[in-house]
């Protein structure tokens, strides 16, 4: 089939940026929305002209580095499907395609439709996690964990981190992502003992960020590649609400000992 | 080159103890003064990453994704092993072990293999502290599957993303240490070089992939966990960003390259469709759990699957191996399929697909149990393929997955340079021939977890290091390469697309050095490469420049790279004349088309020495002794 882009190119930070329209002709179903975008762009070298960078990697749809608003959409039109799992049989021979990055302040262009999205490892460092230092665990059976809570934390943990959720958002917010990240380990006898310290770090890195604040659009949920779901969102205003309210994880001061 | 595996004496069970014992010990107010550089944030990576900056060392990681979480450990499926014995099947640590060298068909080290198997139940007990989600059974208690290549049920597993799951562990870890101040991490950088000074691994130089910049980092040691190198072959199951540039770099300034022809084709990819496909897609060996492998009887059956009766079907793993049936190790099933297709009975278009059925599961078990156990694969076939296998059979075909190959190293994994230590699929690794599934993540963690943070504190405590600087020499040395390398690439000004190279560089591997290889084939692939390497520098279009965001720059150096890598693993295959694991060699199978060893010649270990531009390279060899399993024909019939 033959389709017309209309693609986002902007050099770097600092470019302004602009649309840019390449036809892209014999496209194969078969092939996934990344190798449409390969073949544009052998076209592209072929003629002397920059390809258009974007971010893959896994091109399997675990790996969170794809990521691109095709027709306004993250990821696309498919329902629970990455942007290297497209395929173009969900397009028509005819279609306008319009290509745009992530769009979000937290998340500056770095090149056409690559961004940084550096602020999700700085939630993840200022809580995300833990603290089991390597050497420290017990046998893996000391601790059961109920299967309705270890397959609920599995729901959640299976966030690819590809920043859909704030692309998707009016506002910007990083809710759903950091939601799924309390959820999982809050939901984990393991992740008791920090449950509110993490939150709180985790909710205050957030807003250093400068993502915005939810407003329960849940246009991240109909995003998410991995159908996270929205509720992830409630358990963590539950928890953080606590935190706040009993001061749980504030670090006790710590006493000088007797001696 | 000498090849000292330093391997503790002493019995089995009691080397790695005895090791841990006799290793000295930096003392902690000292670690703070060293500082590490890990190359790589996988499972293998982030793991040691972690576990370094713990102990008080200064740690500086690096990886060339935009964040260490996605490196490619996050796309293993299936599950991770460890002799747990949680099932009470008769599991043990010898028999992970037992297993782990019959798989690799006797081409490993046992001191190393029986560690690994000894450090499988850390693992898990360390992944479950860290709040991976592993699948439970009712009653709380971790649940387990198996793998091919195993009578017992030993694989862990979160649903079809045990490999994400395991990462995350380790990348949270590693996060937490960087909020601390003692790892400092640099995404979006790729190693181009590593420092040699006065003999030892001191450092590496990067490129910012944002910016260009060629940057000079300094350490004590040095540790490549770089994953495997199996996208010489172009289409692989790999990350389109996976490369051999870290362990060539390594290779190129005295590190020896092990076994590069031991390379791993999975069974179970989704088949290829066309030109232009960019990779190809693993469906994970658990699903030989439940699914039945099967072709046509007859030639050219082109019958939809559900009009072809019973008898008219070969089951021809449970045939041919009844007692393993569908899960024999990888490499027989992987040539079992192509020794159908080749017949003629192949299915699909193009004829290179095999029938993995879910009927029989899903009658015995039902839809929904199927679903939990498969959901996820199952979508991801249908989103790749627009077919549904809850009604019609998976198509698959074996395709490049893994790589047994790399960086020789030593009990130790320090490589042959001194300080440089390699762990994960970079090193020529515990799998000897064939790595059996469930294996690699259990390596990865390890090597990365338990092994190297204890033996590169003794590499320190016992090695008196000169300080040096960024301005040393050899630093300036190589950060000059590097650039002068950026530069010839850019300035070729060819006509042909870095891509239309590593296409043509992986159909000539998997022509000659794929799942069948022979004198005449390896001989013309050798004739072949050096060719195209020469044309390649003449004629390839690299655009930009090297002060921006520049992805056809970093794929062109890769490809250079897997230009002249390529011609090794070629060059090795064609000197091992016996057939083991993954490696089959056509003029060296039993009458019943096996792989046939031959221990006499060729119970070792060949570890590549670089001899300098235009002269060909070295091999060495580091003789494989079997003390407690007994090399024998391996039989899963
Ligand atoms: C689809 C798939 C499914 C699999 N399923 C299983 C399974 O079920 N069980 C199992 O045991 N094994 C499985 N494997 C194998 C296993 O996943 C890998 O062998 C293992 O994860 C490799 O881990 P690693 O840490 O060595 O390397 P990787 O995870 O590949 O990490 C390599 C790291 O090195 C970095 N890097 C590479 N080159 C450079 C450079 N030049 N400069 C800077 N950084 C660099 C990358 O950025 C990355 O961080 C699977 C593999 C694949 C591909
Ligand atoms: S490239 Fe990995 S999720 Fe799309």
């Amino acid at each position: 089939m033959n389709l017309r882009l209309h693609v986002w190119r902007q050099r770097n930070a600092a470019d302004s940026g602009r649309f840019v329209t390449y036809p892209a002709a014999d496209i194969s179903p078969d092939m996934s929305f990344l190798e449409m975008l390969d073949v544009v762009n052998e076209g592209l070298i072929a003629r002397g002209e920059d390809p258009i960078a974007f971010d893959h990697d896994c091109r399997e749809g675990i790996c969170g580095t794809c990521g691109m608003m095709i027709d306004g959409q993250a990821h696309g039109p498919r329902r629970a499907t990455t942007a290297c799992q497209l395929h173009m049989r969900t397009f028509h021979d005819g279609d306008e395609i319009t290509i745009e990055p992530w769009r979000a302040d937290s998340f500056p262009v770095v090149k056409d439709l690559v961004v940084d999205r550096t602020a999700f490892d700085r939630i993840v460092a200022a809580g995300g996690f833990i603290t089991a230092p390597t050497g420290s665990a017990p046998d893996g059976n000391a601790i059961p964990v109920p299967k309705t809570s270890a397959d609920l934390a599995m729901d959640a943990a299976a966030c690819i981190g590809c920043g859909a959720c704030v692309a998707a958002c009016p506002n910007a917010s990083a809710m759903l992502f950091t939601a799924a990240k309390v959820s999982h380990l809050g939901l984990l006898p393991q992740g008791q003992p920090e449950r509110y310290a993490r939150v709180r770090r985790m909710v205050s890195q957030m807003d250093a960020e400068g993502f915005g604040t939810c407003t329960n659009h849940f246009e991240c949920e109909a995003a998410c590649p991995k159908s996270i779901s929205v509720r992830f969102i409630a358990r963590l205003n539950r928890d953080y609400l606590r935190a706040v309210l009993t001061g749980g994880g504030e670090p006790a001061r710590v006493e000088g000992g007797a001696g | 080159m000498e090849l000292r595996a330093n391997v503790p004496d002493g019995p089995i069970e009691k080397k790695w103890d005895k090791h841990r014992f006799e290793m000295k010990l930096v003392n902690p107010a000292n670690k703070r003064k060293h500082t590490i550089i890990v190359v790589g944030s996988g499972l293998a990576g982030a793991s040691s990453a972690a576990s370094l900056a713990e102990l008080g060392y200064n740690v500086k990681c690096f990886c060339y994704q935009d964040s260490p979480r996605r490196a490619h450990s996050i796309a293993a499926q299936g599950g991770i092993n460890a002799a747990k014995n949680y099932q009470n099947d008769g599991d043990s640590v010898f028999r992970l072990f037992y297993d782990t060298v019959k798989g690799g068909d006797y081409r490993s080290r046992e001191a190393n293999v029986y560690r690994l198997a000894q450090l499988s139940v850390n693992i898990i007990d360390q992944c479950v502290a860290q709040g991976v989600p592993f699948a439970r059974e009712y009653g709380g208690m971790l649940a387990n599957r198996s793998f091919g290549g195993a009578q017992v049920s030993r694989t862990f597993y979160a649903r079809g993303q045990t490999g994400q799951q395991l990462l995350l562990g380790a990348y949270q870890a590693l996060e937490r240490q960087v909020g601390l101040g003692k790892v400092d991490m640099h995404s979006r950088h790729e190693m181009l070089d590593l420092v040699v000074v006065d003999g030892r691994a001191r450092g590496i130089v990067t490129r910012d992939m944002v910016t260009g910049e060629v940057e000079p980092h300094v350490g004590d040691a040095v540790v490549l966990a770089t994953g495997g190198y199996g996208n010489v072959f172009y289409l692989a199951t790999y990350a389109k960003g996976a490369n051999a540039t870290a362990i060539w770099r390594a290779y190129k300034r005295g590190a020896a390259f092990a076994n590069p022809c031991f390379t791993q084709i999975h069974p179970t990819c989704i088949p290829v469709t066309g030109e232009h496909q960019s990779k190809l897609t693993l469906m994970s060996e658990s699903l030989r759990n439940d699914g039945r492998i099967w072709v046509p009887r007859k030639k050219g059956d082109t019958r939809p699957p559900p009009q072809i009766p019973d008898e008219e079907r070969d089951y021809y793993l449970e045939r041919q191996y009844p007692s393993f049936g569908n899960l024999v190790p990888r490499d027989v099933a992987s040539r079992a399929a192509k020794r159908v297709c080749d017949e003629g009975r192949g299915v699909g278009p193009g004829g290179y697909g095999v029938y993995l059925d879910f009927a029989d599961a899903i009658r015995r078990l039902g839809e929904s149990v199927i679903g939990e156990k498969y959901g996820n694969l199952f979508e991801m076939y249908e989103r790749i393929t627009a077919e549904n296998p809850y009604r019609v059979p998976m198509r698959i075909y074996p395709a490049t997955h893994y790589t047994m190959g790399g960086l020789w190293v030593d009990y130790n994994l320090m490589s042959t340079i001194p300080g440089l230590h390699v762990i994960g699929e970079a090193n020529f690794s515990d799998h000897g021939a064939n790595r059996l599934g469930a294996s690699a993540l259990m390596q990865g963690l390890a090597d990365g977890y338990f092994v190297v943070p204890y033996t590169l504190g003794h590499y320190l405590a016992s090695t008196k290091l000169e300080p040096v600087g960024p301005d040393h020499a050899a630093f300036e040395e190589a950060e000059a390469a590097v650039a002068a390398r950026v530069e010839k690439l850019l300035g070729v000004h060819g006509t042909r697309s870095v891509d239309s190279f590593h296409r043509e560089l992986g159909k000539i591997m998997w022509e000659h050095c794929g799942m069948a290889r022979n004198e005449g084939g390896l001989k013309s692939a050798l004739g072949k490469i050096p060719d195209l390497r020469e044309e390649f520098w003449r004629d390839v279009k690299v655009l930009g420049e090297n002060e921006e965001l520049n992805q056809s720059l970093e794929k062109a150096g890769r490809v250079a790279d897997f230009l002249e890598l390529g011609e090794l693993v070629c060059l090795d295959a064609l000197e091992r004349r016996e057939s083991c694991g993954g490696h089959f060699r056509e003029e060296f199978q039993t009458p019943d088309g096996e792989a046939r060893r031959d221990d006499e010649r060729f119970s070792h270990v060949a570890a590549w020495e670089y001899a300098g531009e235009g002269r060909p390279p070295v091999r060495h060899v580091e003789p494989l002794g079997f003390e407690y399993v007994h090399p024998t024909q391996r039989s899963y019939k």
